[in-house]
């Protein structure tokens, strides 16, 4: 017989000194010519920003691999502190909390394979993560799930261009433009 | 003090209504609703829409993550080292392993948990719990799972702390634990709790998962076997993450 899932519970409040690193954000190599900016903001079913929300990334690498690779939380053995990333190794992981105004970044390198990042959400309040895609694609979209929704509630998985390689993406944890979450089961 | 926030009794009589309508609808729901209103935090921060369904055998979600040495150093598992000196507060350690919804031990992945010290505080700026902090004890810890999918971490038992969901909220002790498989659509936040502690009951946030039996697969076992003499206290907790994972294998992967 199969065991049964244990519960989920919210992050809380007070993740901050666990789960974050300074360059979780920065999962492109440094200075690498291709990186991508992905960034939006986290709001509420009242518009507020969510400044305690964690948003956690993952692709595959540009050449469509999917096995990703140690190194997104590097520790550092004789302090106990963060060491950061090696620089050169591509992870595939992102991870970044929001900041005060409900804002995220992240640096990384288009997925190979797929048009979209996947993203999951973390918050106080939020008693089960949710979640989500972001797609590069500029709105065309292939998959039949996403063709059939509304044009509005699709048009929040598509992240808008802002400039060269810097791309918008918003999340709306409830009510007006209200982010699609998505289930796998 | 003057408040505008809702007292224990009208908390507790929303949960119990809560428990009386999810036990009415004869549903199985192992996970909290989103939308749980006694605990007032989620009100503005669930969907309103239900989640859309993604059945793809293609999806990037059904791979993840992994990480490996590098991600961790030997001393994370044990919070009560790598300090100037020891922690205050009742050594534990708690061990367990983790499965997926097959049963089968995740192994090599990550485990992340954080905690308040002894007197229910935590080393975070924004925590006003006018409790003392412990200048030796920041309460987070890491380890990788073990062949078996077995982690071990040796800590302190974390203490009560009040919150303001509503007057007089105390959150039982808690270890929140984060847990990777192996795929993304597996990931698990979550938090355990101490058998016999008598706010379990009071508490909105493990009262969100409206399943009794579900319910008490977030309280720890006891196990005096684990108790190891004159150093520390043994709970044992076993931990299932649920959503599927990739059937095909690694060297058919592109
Ligand atoms: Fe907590």
């Amino acid at each position: 017989m199969s065991p049964l899932p244990t519960p989920s519970q919210t992050v809380g409040p007070f993740y901050g000194c666990a789960l974050p690193s300074p360059d979780g954000h920065r999962v492109a190599p440094a200075g690498h010519p291709q990186a991508i900016t992905v960034h939006g903001y986290v709001r509420d079913g009242a518009g507020s920003p969510v400044p305690d929300a964690l948003l956690e990334f993952w692709q595959p690498a540009p050449d469509g691999s999917r096995g990703g690779a140690p190194g997104s939380l590097r520790r550092d053995p004789a302090t106990g502190g963060h060491a950061g990333r090696d620089g050169v190794t591509f992870t595939g992981f992102g991870r970044v909390a929001t900041d005060a105004d409900g804002h995220y970044v992240l640096h990384t390198l288009p997925p190979g394979g797929v048009p979209y990042l996947s993203v999951c959400v973390f918050a106080r309040g939020l008693l089960h993560h949710l979640f989500t895609r972001a797609y590069l694609t500029g709105g065309q979209v292939a998959e039949p799930w996403l063709a059939a929704l509304p044009a509005e509630r699709r048009a929040t998985l598509l992240t808008r261009p802002e400039g060269a390689g810097v791309h918008r993406f918003d999340i709306r944890l409830q009510g007006e433009k209200e982010t699609v979450f998505l289930a796998f089961d | 003090m003057p408040s505008n926030l809702p007292t224990q009794q009208g908390i507790s009589c929303e949960i119990d209504q809560q428990a009386k309508a999810y036990a009415a609808s004869g549903a199985v729901r192992h996970h909290p609703p989103r939308d749980y209103p006694p605990y007032r935090s989620s009100l503005l921060r669930h969907p309103r829409q239900p989640l859309v369904p993604v059945r793809d055998p293609e999806a990037a979600e059904l791979s993840g993550p992994v990480f490996g040495a590098t991600d961790v150093t030997e001393s994370d598992a044990d919070l009560t080292r790598g300090q100037a000196g020891e922690p205050l507060g009742e050594r534990i350690t708690v061990t367990g392993r983790v499965l997926d919804r097959a049963g089968r031990p995740v192994a090599g992945q990550l485990v992340e948990i954080w905690q308040a010290n002894a007197c229910g505080r935590y080393a975070h700026r924004r925590d006003r719990h006018p409790a003392p902090l412990d200048p030796h004890f920041t309460g987070t810890g890491r380890c990788l799972t073990d062949r078996q999918g077995r982690y071990c971490f040796t800590t302190v038992k974390p203490g009560a702390y009040p919150w303001h969901n509503h007057t007089g909220a105390w959150r039982p002790s808690h270890i929140h634990f984060s847990l990777f498989g192996t795929a993304f659509t597996q990931r698990l936040v979550t938090q355990m709790y101490f058998p016999g502690d008598p706010l379990l009951p009071y508490d909105p946030i493990l009262q969100s998962v409206t399943d009794a039996t579900a319910r008490s697969r977030l309280v720890a076992a006891y196990d005096h076997d684990l108790s190891t003499a004159g150093d520390a206290l043994g709970y044992r907790w076993d931990i299932v993450l649920d959503g599927p994972a990739a059937t095909r294998t690694e060297g058919s992967r592109p």
